[in-house]
């Protein structure tokens, strides 16, 4: 590591810890949330139209539809 | 090359197409944050004035790009949806609000984390500031505003609507650090002068931006696949990929 001494000099940021690491961290909880939730919704709406394998098989076999 | 853009105009083939392109796009993020991670912590040297705390630059500035750039393109697609009546411009657009709003919050929560060491004060009524509360309204309005009527159609045009009258904004934040006297500094990177920081560092942030932005079209294209069989559970070629097997 070029700039870090150690693990903890790493974590402590120069006394910026808190402000370096709340901003890194609440920037890809959001970025995996959004992911999570957006994935959630796909599901949901294919388990409603109770295409989950079709669509996937239909993904798989990589068929036009129009 | 004779590419029929025309084709892709239709939801049905946009479905599948984007079906094929997210995993691309998504890939191509993951290793440009992974990068772009890389050289924020261990490549980009510390700054002699901020000391380690500029690091926040890394995630603040592609956020606060996103939020501006993103508001563009959805009243972009709004405005073609509006124009043409196409369905599949204002299903993008609704599409792309929550990834804007996301990063518009993100740009203000960066932000406040930065300015409380730097500032001493994580939020004052500057310029720059407020103008980018607005955006982070603009977008969460847009959001209700949709949800709020039943007929999707009526919906998508409420919204673009609102959305083209509040591109005003973008100018104003974008110009906030010339016209006002603000405590937010101006602009680092700029399209008419070379840039004012270490290469390193422009580096490392130009790659998180684009990282951010191939993001944003994966995710864009999720949500846009998952609105578009919300929409069109009811026709042909929906009951057609339900009966393929």
């Amino acid at each position: 590591m070029m700039n870090w001494a150690s693990w903890s000099d790493f974590f402590a940021m120069g006394g910026y810890g808190f402000y370096v690491w709340g901003s890194f961290l609440v920037f890809f909880i959001c970025i995996v949330g959004e992911v999570v939730l957006v994935f959630n919704r796909r599901r949901t709406l294919l388990k409603q139209l109770s295409l989950i394998h079709k669509v996937t098989q239909h993904e798989q076999n990589n068929e036009t539809t129009t | 090359m004779a590419i029929n853009w025309f084709k892709y105009s239709s939801p049905a083939s946009f479905y599948s197409l984007a079906g094929k392109l997210i995993p691309i796009f998504s890939v191509i993020a993951f290793i440009l944050f992974a990068v772009g991670l890389y050289i924020s912590f261990f490549v980009a040297p510390t700054d002699f004035q901020q000391s380690e705390a500029y690091r926040i630059i890394f995630i603040h500035v592609p956020a606060a790009w996103m939020s501006m750039f993103l508001y563009l393109v959805m009243a972009g697609w709004a405005a073609i949806g509006l124009a043409f009546n196409t369905r599949l411009s204002s299903m993008i657009a609704t599409a792309i609000a929550p990834t804007g709003a996301m990063f518009t919050f993100l740009a203000l929560w960066t932000g406040a984390l930065w300015g409380k060491p730097m500032w001493g004060t994580w939020w004052v009524w500057d310029a720059r500031l407020t103008s980018e509360l607005i955006l982070l309204f603009l977008y969460i309005g847009f959001m209700a505003l949709q949800a709020a009527i039943d007929d999707p159609r009526r919906a998508d045009k409420a919204g673009a609507v609102l959305a083209l009258v509040g591109v005003v904004n973008i100018p104003i934040i974008y110009f906030s650090v010339k016209w006002w006297n603000t405590l937010h500094q101006g602009a680092t990177v700029s399209l008419t002068q070379s840039p004012k920081m270490a290469t390193t560092m422009l580096t490392g942030m130009l790659i998180m931006s684009i990282a951010c932005w191939m993001y944003s079209i994966a995710l864009v294209l999720i949500r846009t696949r998952s609105i578009i069989l919300e929409r069109e559970r009811h026709t042909m070629w929906v009951s057609e990929l339900q009966r393929a097997t």
